[in-house]
C-alpha cells in the first residue's frame, strides 16, 4: 500500500436513520486506488444500507462521499455509474429474459453512452459481441453465452453478475456478497476468480465468507451497529480484541 | 484470468434471439402475403364486404402494435390509450369539418390533404403523449394504470363537451382525406394505404425494440435496479416509447375517422382502452405481430358472435378468460417468442 496511496473513495461522517434505527451512524471509510478492501460485520450491521448510499440508491442524512476527488453525495445512482462506479448485487439483479451475452452487451452499451440509438441492432455489432464474449470468458462462462439468464444455475448467474460489473472497465468495483448462496466449491472458484482481478481494479468487497475475505483483502473495515469500529490489515483485524468479540468469535481464531 | 477451461469460442448463430426472430420474420411475410391477397380474394368470392372488414382489423392492429410497444416492451400498463385513438380521429375530422362545412379555424381554412392532416394528428398525439407520459411516469404499477385511465377519461369528457363538434353525437366526416394520385374513397385503395402504413409502422417498431434503445427499454422492464446502476436514467427511455406509442395509436385514430366517416367520444372511452389492451393480451404481449393477429381474431370473433346473438359478450368474455388462463403469452405469443419469456 505504501507505494500508491491515492484515495479513490472517501466517506466521512455518513449518517442515515430510519425512524429510531441508526442504520449508518458515522461511517468513515477510505479506499486506496488498487486495493481490495473488505467490509465485514454481523447481520444487521448496516452493510446493505451503506452500499446503497455508496452507489446512490439512498441519500444519506449527513456526511459526504467523495469519489475520485469529486463530491458525489447528491449524485443519483445512474450518474455515479457513469463516473465509473460499478456494482454487483447481493441478490442477483440481471435481465432474466436476455441471454448472458446480452446482459453484458447491455452493460457495454450503457458504458459508451450511445444507448439512445433506435435503429441498429446491437446483436449485429461484431465489435460489441466480441467484447461481451471476452468478459464472459474472463469469468469462465463463455460457453453459456447464449443461454437465457433465467435458465442459468445460481452460481452461473453470479458469474454473469461479475461479468456485467467488469465489462464497464470500472474505476471502483462494489461487490455485494459475490459468494451469496454459493456452495463451498463454487465459493472457492469465485475466490480464485476475484484473486485474478486483484491489482487490476479497486474493489470494495462485502462478504460473509471469512475464508474468502482473508484470502482476498488487503485491508478490512469492520462495521458494527452502523459504525466503523476498526480498519486494518487482515492480521491486525484477526488480533483485535474488540473485533473478535463483536464478530469473529472463536471459529476464525 | 479464469480458472475454468471454458475458452472455446461459441458460434454466435446459436443465439435464441436470432432463431425466434427468423420465425417471426417468416410469420410477418406470411401475414403480409395473406393481406395483400385479401382484396383479390374478396372480389373473386363475391364478398367485397370482406375488404372493409379486414381494413378494420388492420386499423385496430396498428393501434394494438403501438400499445404493445409500451405494454409489452416497456411494461407500462396504459389504461388510457384510447385517448390517442380518439384525439387522432378528432383532429382529422375537425380539420375536415372546417375545410368542408364550417368556417376557418383560427384563420386556417382547414385541409383535406392527408399529407398535411395526418402528420398534424400525429403531432397532437405526440404532445398529449409527452404530457400524460411525463406525469404518469412519476408513478409505478397500479398508480400508473389509474393516472393513464384518469387522463383517458378527461379526454373523453372533453370530447363529449365539444358541442361545436357534435358533443356526444360525434362529428361526421363526409369525405375521406386526399392523397395525390390515390382515390381513398375506393375501399381497395384505402385498404392498401392502411396495409402500407401498418407494415411501415410495424417494421419501424420491430427495429426500435431490437435496437440499443429497445434493449435498454426492455432491460428497464426486467430489472430496473440493474439498469439504473449501469448508468441509464429510466424516464427518457420510457417517455420516448410512450410518445411513439401515442403517435401510432393516433395514426390508427386518423385512419379510423376516414374509414368510418364518423368520430365519436366513444373512441376515447375507457372501454375502448380496455378493448385495445384485450387485443394485445389476446394476441401475445411483447410480440408486435401477435397483437395484429389478435386484432383480427378478436374483431372477427366479435363480428361472428354478434351476428349470432346480441348477447355476444356472454360468449366473448369466457373465451378471453380461457386464452389468458391457457398461457400468459396469448394466442400467438408462445409461437412468436415474445419479450416475456417463452
Amino acid at each position: 500500500m505504501a507505494a500508491d496511496t491515492r484515495s479513490l473513495l472517501q466517506v466521512s461522517g455518513l449518517r442515515k436513520t430510519f425512524g429510531a434505527v441508526k442504520a449508518t451512524d458515522g461511517v468513515d471509510l477510505n479506499l486506496i486506488e488498487g486495493e481490495v478492501h473488505a467490509l465485514i460485520g454481523p447481520n444487521g450491521a448496516g452493510k446493505s444500507t451503506l452500499i446503497a448510499q455508496l452507489c446512490g440508491e439512498l441519500r444519506p442524512d449527513a456526511g459526504t462521499i467523495t469519489f475520485d476527488g469529486v463530491d458525489v453525495t447528491a449524485l443519483p445512482a445512474h450518474l455515479r455509474a457513469r463516473k465509473g462506479l460499478s456494482r454487483s448485487f447481493q441478490i442477483t439483479e440481471l435481465c432474466p429474459d436476455f441471454s448472458a451475452l446480452e446482459n453484458v452487451m447491455l452493460s457495454l452499451t450503457l458504458t459508451s453512452g450511445r444507448a439512445f440509438q433506435a435503429w441498429s441492432d446491437p446483436r449485429r455489432d461484431p465489435k460489441l459481441m466480441t467484447a461481451a464474449q471476452h468478459w464472459l470468458e474472463e469469468v469462465g462462462l463463455a460457453e453459456r453465452a447464449n443461454t437465457r439468464v433465467s435458465d442459468l444455475a445460481h452460481g452461473e448467474k453470479r458469474q454473469v453478475e461479475l461479468a456485467v460489473a467488469l465489462a464497464r472497465a470500472p474505476r471502483l468495483l462494489l461487490l455485494d456478497e459475490p459468494m451469496a448462496g454459493m456452495g463451498v466449491e463454487e465459493s472457492a472458484r469465485m475466490t480464485q476468480l476475484l484473486l485474478g482481478l486483484k491489482r487490476r481494479y479497486t474493489i470494495l468487497l462485502v462478504e460473509h465468507d471469512m475464508d474468502a475475505v482473508f484470502a482476498l483483502a488487503d485491508r478490512l473495515t469492520v462495521l458494527v451497529y452502523g459504525r466503523t469500529i476498526f480498519t486494518g490489515t487482515p492480521e491486525e483485524v484477526r488480533n483485535h480484541p474488540e473485533v473478535r468479540a463483536a464478530y469473529l468469535g472463536e471459529e476464525a481464531c | 484470468m479464469t480458472t475454468l477451461d471454458s475458452r472455446r469460442p461459441v458460434a454466435p448463430s446459436a443465439s435464441w434471439t436470432r432463431i425466434e426472430m427468423s420465425r417471426s420474420a417468416w410469420a410477418a411475410l406470411f401475414g403480409l402475403l395473406v393481406l395483400v391477397l385479401v382484396p383479390t380474394g374478396a372480389e373473386l368470392a363475391g364478398t367485397p364486404y370482406a375488404i372493409n372488414l379486414v381494413t378494420r382489423f388492420m386499423i385496430y392492429g396498428l393501434a394494438a402494435v403501438s400499445l404493445d410497444l409500451v405494454l409489452g416492451y416497456g411494461a407500462m400498463v396504459s389504461f388510457g390509450h384510447a385517448m390517442f385513438f380518439g384525439l387522432g380521429g378528432y383532429v382529422t375530422a375537425i380539420v375536415a369539418h372546417h375545410a368542408l362545412e364550417a368556417g376557418p379555424l383560427f384563420g386556417w381554412s382547414g385541409s383535406m390533404q392527408a399529407l398535411v392532416v395526418w402528420p398534424l394528428a400525429l403531432a397532437c398525439c405526440a404532445l398529449l403523449g409527452a404530457g400524460v407520459g411525463y406525469l404518469a411516469l412519476r408513478t409505478r404499477g397500479v398508480q400508473f394504470i389509474m393516472i393513464t385511465l384518469a387522463f383517458g377519461q378527461l379526454v373523453y369528457f372533453v370530447l363529449m363537451s365539444l358541442k361545436v363538434y357534435g358533443g356526444d353525437d360525434g362529428l361526421m366526416m363526409s369525405q375521406r382525406n386526399v392523397v395525390p394520385g390515390l382515390d381513398l374513397e375506393k375501399p381497395v385503395v384505402f385498404f392498401y394505404v392502411c396495409l402500407a402504413l401498418l407494415v411501415i409502422w410495424t417494421f419501424l417498431c420491430s427495429r426500435i425494440v431490437a435496437s440499443r434503445f429497445g434493449m435498454v427499454l426492455q432491460a428497464l422492464r426486467q430489472s430496473e435496479r440493474r439498469t439504473i446502476n449501469l448508468g441509464a436514467a429510466p424516464t427518457p427511455y420510457r417517455l420516448s416509447a410512450f410518445v411513439l406509442s401515442a403517435m401510432g395509436t393516433g395514426l390508427a385514430g386518423a385512419l379510423w375517422a376516414n374509414f368510418a366517416g364518423l368520430v365519436t367520444p366513444d373512441m376515447a372511452s375507457w372501454t375502448k382502452s380496455g378493448e385495445l389492451m384485450a387485443i394485445v393480451i389476446f394476441g401475445g404481449v411483447g410480440t408486435l405481430l401477435g397483437p395484429i393477429a389478435g386484432a383480427a381474431v378478436f374483431l372477427g370473433l366479435e363480428e361472428l358472435l354478434a351476428s349470432w346473438t346480441e348477447h355476444w359478450m356472454l360468449v366473448m368474455g369466457p373465451i378471453l378468460v380461457l386464452v389468458v388462463l391457457a398461457g400468459r403469452n396469448g394466442l400467438f405469443g408462445r409461437w412468436l417468442g415474445g419479450a416475456h419469456g417463452r
